[in-house]
């Protein structure tokens, strides 16, 4: 049996990793609901933003924070144009070629990234680096910064979603889109809307991650792992999804420690047995088509 | 234009109805057949491995082409079909005994990932095969005292009925034979209900349910057959490899036969082989940009996956019926000639498909 | 062709999140007869077909085809009772020919496994004669020989609705049902829909139950009308008793009549 110090640091570094994929998830939910689309290549968004904020602070000498913030937005016009420059073009075709046309956009990334910013591993310093120590316990304060931030980056979310005169008309446009459109609601506009701020979320989460991952050409596949959570939960709904993915998070430690062979696959095995279990996630969500 | 008269319903079944397809057909086989009197070892051998990724091609064509079951998966049916051929093979069991136990292993490990599969919404399938590669991959790299792990496996010598086939052309024969089987059957498979009914179940779930159509169960043969298909080119390939490692088998390697059915054309047999001849060609191009480009581009290591991912994205956004779609156009022009029309193929325009129940 | 089984419905409810979209319809379809359901957008008018297709599962109720308890049967099942459909939206093999989707309507009549299908079997060939020759007896009897080669996606909306409705009777029903079998059709094609219903009910004798929202062709070939509104059972007459009915025209009209 581990001592309880390291359960709790092991159950803490979960959580972290579990927050992230969860706000990786939330784009790729927030783009599901509006267009059915999954986009396989959303993890590549915050390889990209991690990369971007690395470029901005470390390249062009910005503080963090100003970097942070154009290193974001920066991802969040990369996915505005996805969308509205490719992925309107494609809207009727069979989900597969769709499918295949993002994991397709996913390499793309990855070997631009590469070849832009070189293959090795590098790090990016935050000011977040720093521990605080609760008793014997030492807490890396760069956890605490992810959980932090996705706990404001989902308040942020459900009053731009509740509040906004946008967030109201996206909900409207997703839940029914010809309805939407004949309200005279831009339909078109609001979804590559939608593909920005998950874009924007996922490089946030890029960036915040950064200290925990380092910074390299893979890390887009976490989101790959953000998807197994979302699917875990179910992906539906937000709650859901959030949940799978800090539950994801949670056992993805616990699991590398008990069983060292299969380090890094665990999440996709949870996921393998959710879905044999009960295919429609922890969290019911009826999949059938209207007739 | 060969307008054809049809006076039979057996002219609808019929391989091959038209004079011009007979004779093209019989030009590529008469081509295959004689290939090794005029050709050097080396490009025998790509034609022979050009064959094995057609086959490849067929597997995931049936399951995603036709049936519209997206795996990225493949590779893994791929991987599992080379090392369980391999240690049989190495462990002594004669090699057709070895070929059949391998193909019934892996339609089975494919049915068994088609019955869970049968539940699920089209991504979550997508998500679960990319997860099951991932994990077949680790295997593969972490049993080490089966597969030899990430230190490879050396794949045994080529032994047919006790008869050693290590000449290039004797290997490509094998090649050849097991190419013309597999393309017979899969299309066989098309004019039968079963092959009917996986398209059905591509197009419309619902109606193919209410006509009859046990759809769980034909996404569980859908799958059984493409990844025994598949299993079979890995058989082939373990050949061609000589020696077998874990990382041969991945995502890269998925994202090349998904390559392959969506360049190829999606929902044709003759697409996938398209797409492998597109798939073979390919490192020549490459070779050929990476001399052309500035070497700041051209050596850079991500080249080939960045490639692949562009003419993904090209196919799907300008041709998506593949080269398949624009070889049926060419021969509309051809034999319309020149009483062709843009028009006859122009895009109807198409709204967003929902699958939600609202 | 007719077996002169009787669909009877008894007391079918569904409730989806909290909505009783079916609450508590029961009627009963003789055979022979042709029945419509007619009702304002949301009624609940499809969502009976779909219960009696199985697609969805009733909360409470029974459905009974003749002998046979249909929520004893899986949806692929329901076809081999002798109950075929068509759908509001058009629901065909989009990417397949128009001969394709009429051999899948055969489906429920055919009989294959793995191996005859990869090796196409002497038996294989002589059953797809067989089935062919069915197919075009339908093609003959609903004109559509022009199109045999078509694909779907190529096709116009009339002839998509009539390919539908060949699919369905490929199937050899008993009982047919017609979710707006003239939605989107112009008044020739219309036409054309009640002589076809017409001929289908007098030379293959199917029972059918339609819904549809043009009261001319209801009037023209129903021999009762059930009228919902709500989920909720109005009234069930002659296409004349329904017109007259106050319920029904209270639920059309908004207001007291």
């Amino acid at each position: 049996m581990l001592p309880l110090a390291d359960v709790i640091h092991l159950a803490i570094t979960g959580l972290a990793q579990g927050c992230a994929y969860g706000l990786i998830a939330l784009g790729f939910v927030l783009v599901y609901k509006a267009t059915e689309v999954v986009n396989f290549a959303h993890g590549e968004f915050m390889m990209l933003g991690a990369f971007a904020v690395l470029a901005f602070s470390e390249g062009l000498g910005w503080g963090f924070w100003p970097a942070f913030v154009a290193g974001c937005l920066s991802i969040a016009v990369v996915g505005y144009l996805i969308d509205a420059q490719i992925m309107r073009r494609i809207i009727g075709q069979s989900s597969a070629s769709i499918f295949i046309l993002t994991v397709a956009f996913g390499f793309i990334f990855r070997s631009l990234a590469g070849m832009i910013w070189g293959w090795n591993t590098l790090s990016l310093s935050t000011p977040f680096d720093g521990k605080i120590s609760v008793g014997s316990l030492d807490i890396a304060t760069d956890r605490i910064a992810i959980v932090v931030a996705t706990i404001i980056l989902c308040g942020l979310l459900y009053l731009f979603f509740s509040r906004t005169r946008f967030g109201i008309a996206m909900q409207a446009s997703s839940q029914n889109q010809l309805a939407a459109y004949y309200m005279g609601i831009p339909v078109k506009r609001l979804v590559s809307l939608t593909w920005a701020i998950g874009a924007l979320i996922a490089a946030a989460a890029g960036a915040l991650l950064a200290p925990v991952t380092q910074v390299d050409t893979t890390i887009g596949l976490l989101g790959i792992k953000a998807l197994a959570g979302a699917i875990v939960g179910g992906f539906g709904s937000i709650p859901g999804a959030l949940l799978g993915c800090l539950l994801i998070g949670l056992i993805e430690p616990f699991a590398d420690y008990y069983f060292p062979a299969i380090k890094g696959v665990s999440a996709y095995v949870v996921m393998l047995v959710v879905l044999f279990v009960r295919p429609e996630g922890l969290v019911v969500q009826t999949f059938q088509k209207k007739v | 234009m060969q307008i054809l008269f049809k006076t039979r319903y057996e002219d609808d079944i019929r391989f091959l109805a038209k004079t011009g397809e007979k004779v093209r057909v019989g030009l590529v086989i008469a081509f295959l057949l004689l290939a090794p009197a005029f050709l050097q070892n080396y490009y025998l051998a790509e034609l022979g491995l050009l064959l094995v990724y057609a086959i490849a091609g067929i597997g995931l064509m049936i399951l995603t082409g036709h049936t519209g079951q997206v795996s990225f998966g493949h590779a893994a049916f791929l991987g599992i079909g080379a090392y369980a051929h391999s240690v049989l093979l190495s462990h002594g069991v004669p090699f057709t005994l070895s070929v059949i136990l391998t193909i019934s292993l892996c339609g089975l490990v494919g049915m068994a990932l088609g019955r869970s599969a049968s539940k699920m919404h089209g991504f979550y399938l997508a998500v679960a095969t990319l997860a099951f590669l991932i994990l077949v991959e680790t295997v593969l790299g972490e049993w080490s005292s089966v597969t030899g792990g990430h230190a490879g496996f050396a794949v045994p010598a080529l032994k047919v009925l006790g008869v050693n086939l290590g000449q290039v052309w004797q290997q490509y024969y094998l090649d050849l034979s097991f190419t013309l089987l597999v393309v017979w059957a899969a299309s066989n498979l098309f004019r039968t209900p079963l092959g009917r009914s996986m398209v059905a179940v591509r197009d419309s779930e619902l109606s193919a349910r209410s006509l009859g159509v046990n759809v769980e169960w034909i996404k569980i043969q859908a799958f059984g057959i493409s990844a025994a298909i598949t299993g079979l080119a890995g058989v082939l390939l373990a050949h061609h490899l000589t020696y077998l490692a874990p990382d041969v088998f991945g995502v890269l390697e998925s994202l090349k036969l998904m390559l392959m059915i969506v360049v190829g054309g999606l929902g044709s047999i003759l697409g996938a082989i398209f797409g492998a001849i597109f798939v073979s060609v390919l490192p020549v191009l490459l070779s050929f940009l990476k001399d052309v480009l500035p070497a700041a581009i051209g050596q850079q290591a991500g080249l080939e996956p960045l490639l692949f991912g562009l003419i993904i994205v090209g196919v799907i956004v300008f041709e998506p019926l593949g080269i398949h779609g624009r070889w049926l156009k060419l021969r509309y022009f051809f034999e319309t000639f020149p009483y062709y029309r843009k028009a006859s193929f122009v895009r109807q325009k198409s709204y967003l498909k929902t699958e939600r129940m609202r | 062709m007719s077996s002169g089984k009787r669909l009877s419905v008894r007391n079918l409810s569904i409730v989806f999140g909290g909505v009783h979209a079916v609450e508590d319809v029961s009627f009963e379809v003789e055979p022979g007869e042709v029945f419509a359901i007619i009702g304002p957008n949301g009624a609940g008018k499809s969502t009976i077909f779909n219960l009696i297709s199985r697609l969805y599962q009733p909360s409470a109720g029974s459905i009974q085809y003749g002998e046979q308890d249909l929520l004893e049967l899986k949806a692929h099942q329901v076809v081999r009772t002798g109950i075929a459909r068509t759908f509001q939206n058009i629901e065909l093999f989009e990417q397949a020919t128009v001969l394709q989707n009429l051999l899948v309507g055969r489906h429920s009549h055919m009989n294959f496994n793995l191996l005859s299908s990869l090796l196409f079997l002497p038996g294989m060939r002589a059953r797809e004669l067989k089935h062919r020759r069915k197919v075009e007896d339908i093609i003959d009897l609903l004109e559509i020989a022009q199109y045999r080669d078509a694909r779907i996606a190529d096709l116009p909306y009339g002839a998509r609705k009539n390919v539908e409705l060949a699919r369905a009777l490929c199937a050899e029903p008993s009982l047919l049902l017609l979710d707006e079998p003239a939605s989107g059709l112009n008044n020739e094609e219309t036409n054309d829909v009640s002589f076809w219903l017409e001929d289908i009910k007098h030379d293959l004798g199917v029972t059918m139950v339609m819904v549809e929202h043009d009261m001319s062709l209801v009037n023209q070939v129903a021999d009762r009308v059930m009228a919902i509104n709500d989920g909720r059972l109005l009234a069930i007459g002659t296409p004349d008793e329904i017109r007259e009915n106050a319920e029904v025209q209270k639920a059309y009209l908004g207001v007291a009549a």
